[in-house]
């Protein structure tokens, strides 16, 4: 089975000795205050940033001795500033997560085709990205890292600056990826979104994990009391919780 | 092939026997009534046609390879101080007496971009930095500025000072087929080298973090660029002189026929360069102007400064 392996990372500053063992068929929320380290961790994982120590694995091999491009085909990675330098067409896009891919046209075209349907934006292939939605643009950004078909997709805050419908709709999205066997790892912000989506979460607290486990568990009001000094509490049924402060 | 490079070439198969008609002798073809009409198209107007050609097609190519390198459209190859460098090799040639040896000047300013090139890679290159990359050159290019307007300060003699300010003006005037294979080697070689950056190119459309997740390796990309970059003008500079918004304006002109990735933006480019200074240095030898031709470094920035203006302005409702 194939497993991303965290073992005791440190980066100077930003995370002391993090070790975590994360799954396909999941999907992983990093969660944590700011300045936690959960950009760090996320960008450790996705092979980004070298670790000062311990080190980062994938099928058992150190991710650091893949070469750029094998990393490249196993692990996706949508960062959160969403640049798009150029006014390209969704299509060209899209496209752009065939690079580390060596293949013929005729199985990148059918791949890019793959995305954009498995996002529902088949009809938005030929337009320009700047005349694209908030929403669309969120979506299309994801399809971008689907078209290379990755089994990893690492994303830091994907369902920030989206509103509830968005929100709703891309994290479903996310969630059928896992259940279609990939591993998704996410930094989550929302602790309600994280509660509410995530199999799994690990909460950070001065680049330290201060706990690793199913949602509830992780995320329960003692550890939120802990981590962010804030007294809350959840609301609502398992699958729609709301945090409410006091 | 794409269309709008398909464009350009039928255009270029139209411009090329034109510009050998044109100059301050018509060559009528049908009538040849001069006597030495062979002479003035083989050996005048043909290399130095065929050298704007490959001039063009470098400045238009690392024109469109800059801008796609630090995501903006306003970049130019100027700014990686190669072609100040390169001047400056070229004014050194010059200064020390040895350009009246024809191929010494050219190699001198080969030089020059070399030094550049090493001085960029020694302050920037172990990280691949683009920012760091961007503030060395601009600093490269004041240091090598600064020196040139030493050199024509102190310069020996009255002689070597006109011809150094008349050279960095940039010409293709009398240029025989010696330069043609002084240029076209190296400018072949950094177009390749540029060619086969342009999917790490397309990559960083979406910025650092996301090419290097998709495999680019920061530092591989910096190589290909310093040196294609710095062969291509390098070459240009030391066959024609300063020759500036060449790379500023053909990427702009072509960008919108094409989809607008980077890669897809490097053969439209060069061709168009190639077009655009082809025109240009034929207009220069046909403008009728009192005291010898208008030289082509000054037409193209006449163009370019305009153009580079309303470029902001227009960009300026974004900006603000």
């Amino acid at each position: 089975m194939s497993v991303l392996e965290a073992s005791d990372l440190t980066v100077p500053d930003r995370l002391h000795g993090v070790s975590a063992a994360l799954r396909p068929g999941e999907v992983t929320a990093i969660c944590g205050p700011n300045g936690a380290g959960k950009s760090t961790l996320l960008a450790c994982l996705a092979g980004l940033l070298a670790p000062a120590a311990g080190e980062v694995r994938l099928d058992d091999a150190p991710l650091a001795a893949l070469r750029p491009r094998e990393r490249a085909r196993a692990i996706g990675f949508l960062p959160q500033d969403g640049e798009v330098a150029w006014d390209l067409t969704v299509e060209a896009l899209v496209a752009l997560g065939r690079l580390p891919w060596a293949a013929p046209a005729a199985e990148n075209r059918a791949a890019v085709a793959q995305a954009l349907a498995t996002l529902d934006l088949s009809r938005l292939a030929k337009r320009q990205v700047s005349t694209l939605s908030g929403g669309e643009r969120a979506r299309v950004l994801l399809a971008r890292v689907l078209a290379g078909s990755p089994r990893w997709l690492l994303a830091d805050e994907p369902l920030a600056s989206l509103d509830l419908a968005h929100q709703l709709a891309l994290a479903g999205h996310l969630r059928a990826q896992a259940a279609g066997g990939a591993g998704v790892v996410l930094v989550v912000h929302d602790l309600a979104l994280a509660m509410n989506h995530a199999s799994r979460v690990l909460v950070l607290s001065n680049g330290a994990l201060a706990a690793d486990g199913p949602p509830e568990q992780a995320l329960a009001e003692e550890v939120i009391a802990r981590v962010w000094s804030v007294r809350a509490r959840w609301l609502g049924e398992p699958g729609a919780r709301a945090l409410v402060a006091g | 092939m794409t269309r709008p490079a398909l464009i350009l070439i039928l255009a270029l198969l139209l411009t090329v026997p034109l510009s050998l008609l044109a100059g301050r002798v018509w060559i009528d073809p049908l009538h040849p009534v001069i006597a030495n009409a062979t002479v003035i198209l083989v050996d005048l107007r043909l290399p130095r046609a065929v050298l704007a050609l490959v001039v063009g097609a470098g400045l238009g190519a690392s024109g469109a390879a800059m801008q796609g390198y630090l995501r903006n459209p306003l970049a130019d190859p100027g700014l990686f101080g190669i072609a100040p460098g390169a001047a400056l090799g070229a004014v050194c040639a010059f200064f020390f007496g040895y350009a009246s040896q024809g191929v010494l000047l050219p190699v001198f300013a080969l030089a020059g971009a070399a030094g550049a090139m090493a001085l960029l890679a020694l302050i920037a290159g172990r990280t691949g930095s683009v920012a760091l990359f961007t503030l060395a050159g601009m600093m490269i290019a004041s240091l090598a500025g600064a020196l040139t307007s030493l050199a024509i300060s102190l310069s020996p003699n009255p002689f070597a000072l006109s011809e150094i300010v008349t050279w960095l003006m940039g010409a293709l005037a009398d240029r025989s087929w010696h330069d043609v294979a002084i240029a076209a080697p190296p400018t072949a070689l950094g177009l390749a080298l540029l060619w086969l950056a342009g999917r790490s190119l397309d990559a960083l459309s979406l910025g650092e973090a996301a090419a290097r997740s998709l495999g680019v390796e920061p530092a591989r990309l910096l190589w290909l660029m310093v040196l294609g970059v710095g062969l291509t003008v390098g070459a240009g500079v030391a066959v024609a002189g300063i020759i500036g918004f060449v790379g500023l304006m053909v990427p702009h002109m072509v960008r919108p026929f094409t989809d607008r990735r980077p890669s897809s933006l490097l053969v439209p480019s060069a061709l168009g360069g190639a077009l655009l200074l082809l025109v240009a240095d034929a207009a220069c030898r046909v403008l009728p102007l009192e005291g010898g031709e208008l030289r082509l470094g000054i037409a193209l920035s006449l163009l370019g400064a305009p153009f580079f203006l309303g470029l902001l302005l227009r960009m300026r409702k974004g900006l603000a």
